[in-house]
């Protein structure tokens, strides 16, 4: 029986190039996927881990080729299954360090049933989702996160779906780790990546990932140099909510709903903010709301529940505690059973 | 337990009797017939067994959509099916009166609760106002009818029991098996040992067995001393080979089989599964077995189940996920996934009859097809079938082996009827079953040179299983097509064409690693009568008699479907002509007629149960005399 062995004490010493495969990337040039790839890439080498250990599994989409790039194991499975084949991977060999890239198609759409069953579940599984509000691959149809209204080849009057909210439905789901980044700023991804991977259970990272062919700007409102500061906002934990580009907005409860305020105007000052705690699932809920324009976007962990045992802790622990209870098993008498007679 | 002494007669000695029990699916009729199999298998008959339920959990009482039965042959022979014609009904209610009398035979016993024929409830299952069918001089004159008061006996029975009358009502099922106990002179020992496990030991209600243990006797008694009965009738025991055996269904011997199959392998077994009937139980009875490294898991839909199991064979563990014909439908894309990925796989499916939702708690065989067809491109893989209950066992280790040999999905057609039938099984000896040999490829295998997912074992074709967490060997698999050893994304189209022939073959050559189609009878003549899975014992059992009609016919079963045996074509034409009794419209017959243009005549019944032995003697030996 091949048993996975016992871990070095000494880890190598990797780079981002010791993930890098022999492939030829073949995404669109200009693509947000690129700077997810190279931030992931980066990442993985700070985690401590053996390079074997890390498994990409995938859907179907444009940024379901990502394990074709990353020099570990990985599956491109099928459309929507991603989770499923990853959580698999996870019960088989709860060592290894499991991570999902896909895309709102493919998470949110085709396989939004195990997007929120793997959440509800806290299989120990680290989730990206590319989220460019449009269908790339399959050229340019709106997708489940697509706005209401959203002209496309098969929405010429525009599309009657109203989108469906990924942060929303993670936080709904149970989901025990929720964070959202751009694909611009891969500082703030970089250090998600760490702490998603980190994190006992499912991690949620809806990246915003510019479709430079078939939705060019979509998130120019949060992405730029000068729409970043005003419309997003980035959370720290233990610290008030505090944006802008002069860090002069915050945003208090009125009433019990959130609202923006200026800091310094009406008597207002820092301690009227409310304070990030990454471990409130009220917060998490109120940030999954907050949207552009009557809101700045949150960016950053917007949650983080460790107290939550991971679906392959449980089922492990069940088998090993069965194990324990029932001794040696005895397959002879397992397969005789309780009635069995003798014939002479 | 009553003495000898109090029989006055001497009984009269059966070969075989087929007995019936049946009421509304609340009235423990399962049990009930459980019960008798289980005591009749340790008193040392051989026997067969068919529930017969209804989709509905609880139907309106009284309903006739909501009768459940419960059929079992037990015999001093050897015999391979449930019967088709009922020596002796027990009818709870009306409604399982009504649907079940057809089957019985003239002058057959019939046994009902007379209490329960009320006008009532004689309304609700549709009887005309004013009509008993247990007073008609029509009916009465055709069987032998036994018109006993149960509700009424188990109820004064019990009267000082100080149980409330829901409880006390609930053991009529256990005075009606007391009275068939008697009839056939079985003990009671079994079921009361079976009754106090259950309510005294396990739930913590020994006043419970208590009741249910008295009713029994009390009907026992009655029957003693009611002389309503023209005689008592003996089942000498079976001329069973020496050994041990036990009463064993065919899910319950699917289950057992794949535990046995991952230590076999000395690997964990992952089974995932969506609750599906008459899947169903396989996953229930895996869940209970941790303890052998069983890891259930019960996926949000089918689709989730499948692509678990694919994800937990990539990651190095035994990978099976469990069905019946609709969500083998569902599963029809991960199985594409799974062979293109070439890992190994089973998928079990406990055929049902449909299309759609169809008749989900009766029998059939038409997903061959699907089996072999239902997915998208070229996509064959390996399918084997079981033929009986006990069958199953063996075939769900073949199942396991053949996947895990070829680096291959592999389909396990078995059906409701087996999967939920049962019958005796000579428990085999572990030490006699070989280890399924498995090895995953290390860096030094290699060597310097790198690492090739694809590469290919010369003889079987299968590629290398190298899992993650072996350092070295991190490659990627994927739904694209792959280039030929590298297993990199290839679009160029010799390659294409390459896989796609490489990939059939790999299952082609898996008949090597089957055992030939044997023959039953002579190896050649004028008729073979060809079957596949579940219907083994209808159509031996009719051989038999054709044969003692004195007509000459062979026989030959398939467990495999594909690749089927080597010999199959040479065994085919070696008779003038290939008879193939299914389930279905044909599928078989599709099959061996493509693959070999050699004609068949199929015997095709599609009525949701298994084949009564009476019609196939009679179109098999319509043809035989043509």
């Amino acid at each position: 029986m091949s048993t996975i062995e016992p871990k070095k004490t000494e880890l190598p010493i990797y780079t981002a190039k010791d993930f890098t495969t022999d492939q030829d990337v073949r995404w669109c040039p200009g693509c947000g996927d690129y700077a997810v790839l190279s931030a992931v890439r980066k990442a993985l080498p700070d985690i401590q881990r053996n390079k074997e250990d890390f498994v990409f599994v995938s859907g179907i989409g444009c940024a379901a080729r990502f394990p074709y790039y990353m020099e570990t194991y990985g599956m491109h499975s099928i459309h929507g299954r991603a989770l499923a084949v990853a959580t698999g991977v996870k019960v088989a060999n709860p060592q290894l360090e499991v991570c999902v890239v896909s895309g709102d198609g493919d998470l949110f759409s085709i396989g939004g049933n195990h997007t929120i069953h793997t959440m509800r579940r806290n299989v120990d599984i680290s989730i990206l989702l590319l989220n460019n509000k449009i269908y790339g691959l399959t050229k340019g149809q709106y997708s489940p996160t697509s706005e209401a209204g959203k002209i496309s080849p098969t929405s010429p009057a525009g599309s009657i779906d109203f989108p469906i909210n990924p942060i929303a439905t993670s936080v709904a789901a149970g989901c025990t780790f929720v964070a959202r980044c751009l694909d611009v700023d891969m500082k703030g991804m970089d250090a998600i990546i760490k702490r998603a991977m980190d994190h006992r259970g499912t991690s949620f990272v809806e990246v915003y990932q510019d479709c430079n062919i078939f939705n060019h700007k979509a998130w120019f409102y949060a992405s730029q140099k000068d729409t970043m500061p005003e419309n997003t906002i980035k959370v720290e934990h233990g610290k008030p909510l505090i944006y802008g580009k002069d860090r002069d907005k915050g945003i208090r409860f009125n009433n019990g709903r959130p609202e923006v305020v200026t800091i310094g105007t009406d008597g207002i000052t820092e301690s009227d903010l409310i304070v990030h705690d990454e471990t409130d699932m009220f917060l998490a809920s109120m940030y999954a709301q907050m949207a552009h324009p009557e809101f700045p976007e949150p960016m950053g962990i917007l949650h983080a529940d460790t107290s939550k045992p991971t679906y392959n802790d449980l089922l492990h622990k069940q088998v090993d505690d069965a194990k324990a209870m029932g001794g040696q098993p005895d397959l002879q008498a397992l397969i005789t059973g309780t009635e069995s007679w003798e014939v002479v | 337990m009553p003495t000898e002494q109090s029989i006055e007669t001497q009984p009269t000695t059966l070969d075989s009797v087929v007995i019936r029990f049946c009421g509304d699916s609340g009235d423990g009729m399962q049990l009930t017939g459980g019960q008798f199999t289980d005591t009749s298998a340790i008193f040392g008959n051989d026997f067969a067994t068919f529930p017969d339920f209804p989709a509905e959990i609880r139907a309106p009482k009284g309903t006739t959509f909501g009768v459940s039965g419960f059929q079992v042959h037990f015999s001093s022979e050897h015999i391979h099916t449930p019967g088709d014609r009922v020596n002796a009904m027990i009818a709870m209610n009306p409604a399982g009166f009504k649907m079940n009398i057809m089957d019985v035979e003239p002058g057959g016993i019939v046994i009902v609760n007379e209490d329960e024929f009320t006008k009532n409830n004689l309304t609700k299952c549709g009887y005309l106002d004013g009509y008993n069918p247990i007073d008609d001089d029509e009916l009465t004159n055709k069987y032998h009818f036994v018109k006993v008061p149960m509700s009424r006996l188990t109820r004064e029975s019990l009267a000082d029991s100080g149980m409330g009358a829901k409880d006390i009502n609930r053991c009529r099922n256990m005075f009606a098996l007391g009275i068939v106990y008697w009839l056939y002179e079985r003990p009671l020992e079994t079921t009361k040992s079976y009754l106090n496990k259950k309510f005294a030991v396990k739930k913590g209600l020994p006043e419970v067995a208590k009741i249910n243990i008295r009713a029994l006797e009390a009907g026992y008694y009655f029957g003693e001393t009611a002389e309503v009965f023209p005689a008592r009738y003996r089942v000498p025991k079976a001329k069973h080979e020496k050994g041990t055996y036990r009463q064993i269904s065919g899910n319950e011997a699917t289950v057992l089989g794949f535990v046995t199959a991952g230590q076999k392998a000395n690997k964990p077994v992952v089974y995932a599964s969506y609750p599906i009937t008459p899947a169903s139980n396989v996953l229930h009875g895996l869940a209970h077995l941790k303890r052998f490294g069983i890891k259930t898991i019960q996926a949000e839909d089918e689709i989730a189940a499948i692509c678990t199991a694919i994800g937990a064979s990539f990651a190095g563990d035994i990978a099976i996920t469990g069905t019946s014909g609709p969500g083998l439908a569902l599963k029809g894309e991960a199985m594409g996934l799974a062979l293109m990925l070439e890992l190994p796989l089973v998928v079990v499916d406990v055929q049902r009859a449909g299309p759609a939702t169809g008749l989900p708690t009766k029998t059939e065989q038409a997903d061959l097809l699907q089996a072999m067809y239902g997915r998208h491109c070229e996509s064959p893989l390996i399918i084997v079938a079981p033929r009986s209950p006990s069958d199953c066992f063996k075939m769900a280790i073949e199942a396991v082996r053949l996947a895990v040999e070829f680096m291959t999905p592999v389909i396990y057609l078995s059906d409701g009827y087996i999967g939920n039938g049962a019958e005796p099984w000579k428990i085999p000896n572990l030490e006699s079953i070989p280890d399924i040999k498995i090895t995953h490829p290390t860096k030094e295998d290699s060597g310097d040179e790198k690492f090739l997912p694809y590469a290919r074992n010369p003889e079987t074709l299968a590629r290398p299983w190298a899992i993650p967490g072996t350092p070295g060997l991190e490659h990627r698999v994927g739904s694209l097509e792959k280039e030929a050893e590298t297993g990199n994304v290839s679009y160029d189209p010799d390659n294409h064409d390459m896989m796609v022939r490489l990939r059939a073959k790999k299952v082609a050559n898996a008949a090597a690693s089957i055992p030939l189609l044997e023959v039953d009878g002579d190896s050649s003549g004028d008729v073979l009568v060809l079957g596949w899975g579940g219907t083994y014992g209808s159509i031996t059992t009719a051989i038999e008699q054709v044969r003692a009609n004195g007509h000459k016919v062979s026989s030959a079963h398939l467990q495999y479907l594909n690749p089927f045996p080597s010999n199959t074509e040479e065994v085919l034409r070696s008779f003038k002509k290939i008879v193939i009794p299914e389930i279905n419209l044909g599928q078989l017959s599709v099959l061996i007629r493509s693959k070999f243009l050699i004609d068949t005549i199929g015997i095709n019944i599609v009525k949701g149960k298994p084949f009564k032995v009476e019609t196939l003697v009679e179109r098999i030996t319509e043809v035989v005399k043509s």
